[in-house]
């Protein structure tokens, strides 16, 4: 069994902060099909639609048929340990800081693809969790996003075992928040509130709550204040002074940012004269994320390896109408739609620290600018577990919310068919 | 089995000799020219041929990029109307002979010049791997083996599981091999190496321990292949070819390679050359990881799937021994020369038919074996070929 994490010790200031060295990144294009399934959280595998046989590594043609029409899909990732190594030797400096290190050979089950045995079905090299039992043993394979955010294979034990996500190779892959220090942007909202109380039921330790208007009496706020795990700090994100302050104060210390900070408002294009209330949500949504960006990410990235609880994760709450427009809430989708495309750059240069920025895109949240859309929405409390599922598990994408998946498959599949079902009201 | 040996035509008449080896060393500040340019100088040197008379050239190197074998002949001045590359690290030593041998049969050269020579700079191992093949980049560089240790470690343990193969029995390969190197001029590894030192060696990737591995070097290979006729004029020791197979990604749905292709060809092998298992006098086998040696054993006919540890066991396998294999120390005990590893049996080989080991004889050494076992891509070697030499007269 995995050993429990102990909380570590404080950092001693004197010693130098371990730059942040990653796993090898270069792949292939086809091969990246792998990572764009466990960005999602989704173990895809190439299946040949022409006789159903299995592939990995991933391929430009069928081993079996030679056909080229190879679909990435979901696999069960059942499959069994056939061998195993400990490397206590490696090359590349990123597992040499982290040795011994666990690989295996997993001989995946043929999960009943038409027609074909299990004697296909490929062998995969794999990172093995620690409390997998010696071959031949059970497995489940996980595609996970590696520090430098390429998918690898994690074979986890049959079985959930307790403090199963402690193991070091896991937590190598995950951004658990346990013993890791948060920075929620905005306790303000519902959404903020949220978030900061599950990652603390997570395990976090210490979490900087934002506060814009100290004036503003919100409801709930006064019992996150007094949380012992809360420290409250002053934040605007539309004041650039106010977020260098802030990020003088705290930005060397925060090991996972979650922005909460939203304007959010509800019309369409003719619906509200003037650009005023668009400018607003520019400013929150978009140029508050830049400036976030351009303050706390540089020192968040100088810790990318930096003990244990390193920074390992930024957080944007972005919103599925960031992909296609809703109408009736233009001006927002706009500002969220921006704010997407700059998380992209983000994500960009981030990665060369090991720091991964996951972004949200949940359907309609039930709050009060959404009063009077139709259900289903997302709970504040909803969104805030998907939060810590993200980082505890390996995706960078998440859809939390039936609208947001029905709205992710329709924009997968045609984003111009989505665009003219909105316009129609759809 | 022997149909297909029956079809295939001896290469009567043909011949290897000359072989030539430029002392290994760990690092290298030379090009991988310069390596292939001093074998190819050697070849001139011992066959007494002008340059100009290599109208054939087999090569190969693993570190010669951008260039090939076009760039080899432009490099050395050389002009062949036959020319062939062979990317194949482990089995080229067998493969550039059965290649040359054709060419050299159907008069498209009359001398081939085989050689194979690589460099071995600072760091040149780490990036020859990161760049290995599509399939090693995108799934097996980039979570950590560190090269071929962990995908040999993975063999190593799954035969050692199902066959209960124990390390001494390793041991007692790279025991016997080291001894056969303490004779051998070029070997980088001069010191004695007793089971004991085997066996509290540093874990690498377990159950992998540090004598185990190959030291990757400098150096290069090479011999040549011509008309009986023209060795004999020449006044050049000669071996025979009596057989050869090659193979390539055989048994892909294994889920761990616990065979190689000589377990598809070894019929055809000794059904072409004529002899049986009883008649190797020596085996030259490829040795990367002593498990390869098991695997070898096996395939190639000498005890049956799983009984390799046994064999080990109830032989002794230096020069002297009941079944000598290796017999100037096998890469374990003279190092891997990138490509060139591929040639070092092969070259061993054509000096112990020919009388001219640089280490110890094999005595009365008549028929000889050599395996190979090329690329590890992935999670699995892809290539394997083996040839049967025996003495010219």
């Amino acid at each position: 069994m995995a050993a429990p994490l102990r909380k570590p010790k404080r950092k001693n200031p004197v010693l130098r902060t371990r730059a942040p060295m990653l796993p090898p990144a270069p792949r292939s294009r086809i091969s990246l099909g792998l990572t764009s399934g466990a960005a999602r959280g989704v173990f895809e595998l190439q299946v040949c639609r022409d006789c159903g046989a299995v592939q990995y590594p991933p391929r430009e043609g069928c081993r079996e048929c030679l056909s080229d029409r190879l679909d990435w899909t979901p696999h069960s990732g059942r499959g069994e340990l056939v061998a195993h190594t400990t490397l206590r030797h490696a090359m590349e400096n990123y597992f040499r800081e982290r040795l011994p290190w666990r690989l295996g050979i997993v001989k995946l089950d043929g999960d009943g693809a038409p027609g074909k045995s299990d004697s296909v079905a490929p062998s995969l090299i794999v990172h093995v969790h620690g409390d997998c039992a010696e071959p031949p043993a059970r497995v489940r394979i996980r595609a996970m996003l590696d520090r430098s955010g390429q998918a690898v294979l994690l074979a986890l034990p049959e079985k959930d075992t307790p403090h199963m996500s402690d193991d070091p190779q896991m937590r190598e892959l995950t951004c658990d928040p346990k013993f890791r220090k948060v920075f929620v942007t905005d306790g303000k909202s519902p959404v903020g509130q949220a978030v900061v109380k599950a990652m603390i039921a997570a395990g976090s330790d210490l979490v900087w709550v934002g506060e814009a208007a100290p004036w503003k009496k919100i409801p709930g706020f006064e019992e996150i204040e007094a949380l012992p795990e809360v420290t409250v700090v002053d934040l605007d994100v539309t004041n650039p002074d106010s977020v260098k302050r802030c990020a003088g104060q705290i930005g060397p210390k925060i090991d996972i940012l979650v922005n909460t900070a939203e304007q959010h408002r509800a019309y369409s294009v003719g619906g509200r004269y003037g650009t005023e209330n668009a400018r607003a949500e520019m400013e929150i949504n978009y140029f508050g994320l830049l400036r976030l960006a351009q303050e706390f990410g540089p020192v968040m990235m100088s810790r990318g390896a930096d003990t244990e609880t390193n920074a390992v994760a930024w957080v944007n709450i972005l919103s599925i109408f960031a992909l296609a427009n809703m109408p009736d809430q233009s001006t927002f989708s706009a500002s969220k739609a921006a704010a997407h495309s700059l998380a992209q750059a983000m994500r960009a240069g981030m990665h060369r620290s090991g720091v991964r920025v996951i972004n949200l895109y949940p359907g309609p949240l039930d709050v009060e600018w959404n009063q009077e859309l139709r259900p289903p929405k997302v709970t504040p409390a909803a969104l805030a577990r998907a939060i810590v599922g993200a980082l505890q598990g390996g995706a960078e994408d998440v859809y939390p919310g039936d609208v947001a998946k029905d709205w992710y498959e329709r924009w997968r599949r045609d984003p111009k068919v989505l665009e003219r079902e909105l316009a129609h009201g759809e | 089995m022997n149909r297909s040996a029956s079809r295939r035509a001896p290469y009567d008449g043909i011949v290897v000799t000359t072989p030539v080896s430029i002392p290994y060393v760990r690092f290298s500040t030379r090009g991988a020219h310069w390596w292939i340019g001093r074998a190819l100088a050697a070849l001139v040197r011992d066959s007494g041929l002008s340059k100009d008379r290599f109208d054939g050239v087999c090569a190969t190197s693993m570190s010669l990029a951008p260039d090939t074998a076009v760039g080899i002949v432009q490099h050395h001045g050389l002009t062949p109307r036959w020319l062939d590359f062979i990317p194949m690290g482990g089995v080229t030593g067998v493969v550039a002979m059965r290649r040359a041998a054709r060419a050299v049969q159907a008069g498209d050269a009359d001398i081939v010049a085989c050689v194979a020579g690589d460099t071995n700079h600072i760091d040149s191992f780490r990036q020859g791997l990161e760049n290995f093949s599509q399939f090693g980049k995108d799934a097996v560089y980039p979570i950590g083996t560190g090269g071929p240790n962990a995908s040999f470690a993975f063999l190593t343990d799954y035969y050692m599981r199902t066959y209960g193969a124990r390390r001494e029995d390793f041991g007692r390969m790279c025991v016997a091999q080291r001894e056969n190197a303490l004779a051998y001029p070029h070997a980088l590894f001069k010191a004695p190496l007793t089971l004991d030192q085997y066996m509290s060696a540093r874990p690498i990737a377990e159950p992998v321990h540090l004598f185990d591995c190959v030291m990757p070097c400098a150096g290069a290979e090479a011999y040549l292949v011509m008309r009986e006729d023209e060795a004999r004029g020449l006044g050049l020791s000669f071996g025979r070819i009596l057989g050869t197979i090659e193979r390539h990604n055989a048994f892909p749905d294994d889920p761990v390679q616990y065979r190689g292709g000589w377990a598809m060809d070894s019929g055809e092998l000794y059904g072409m050359a004529g002899v049986s298992p009883d008649d190797i006098d020596f085996f030259e086998t490829y040795d990367d990881y002593p498990v390869i040696n098991m695997l070898q054993f096996e395939d190639l006919g000498f005890c049956a799937k799983g009984e390799a540890p046994d064999f080990v066991r109830s032989h002794t396998m230096t020069t002297g021994g009941s079944f000598p294999i290796n017999t100037s120390g096998g890469q374990l005990s003279v190092g891997q020369a990138g490509g060139a590893g591929g040639f070092l049996g092969t070259v061993e080989a054509i000096r112990q038919v020919t009388g001219q080991a640089l280490g110890n004889p094999v005595p009365d050494a008549r028929i000889g074996l050599v395996g190979g076992f090329g690329m590890i891509s992935y999670d699995r070697g892809v290539c394997s070929a083996a040839a049967i030499l025996a003495a010219g007269d």
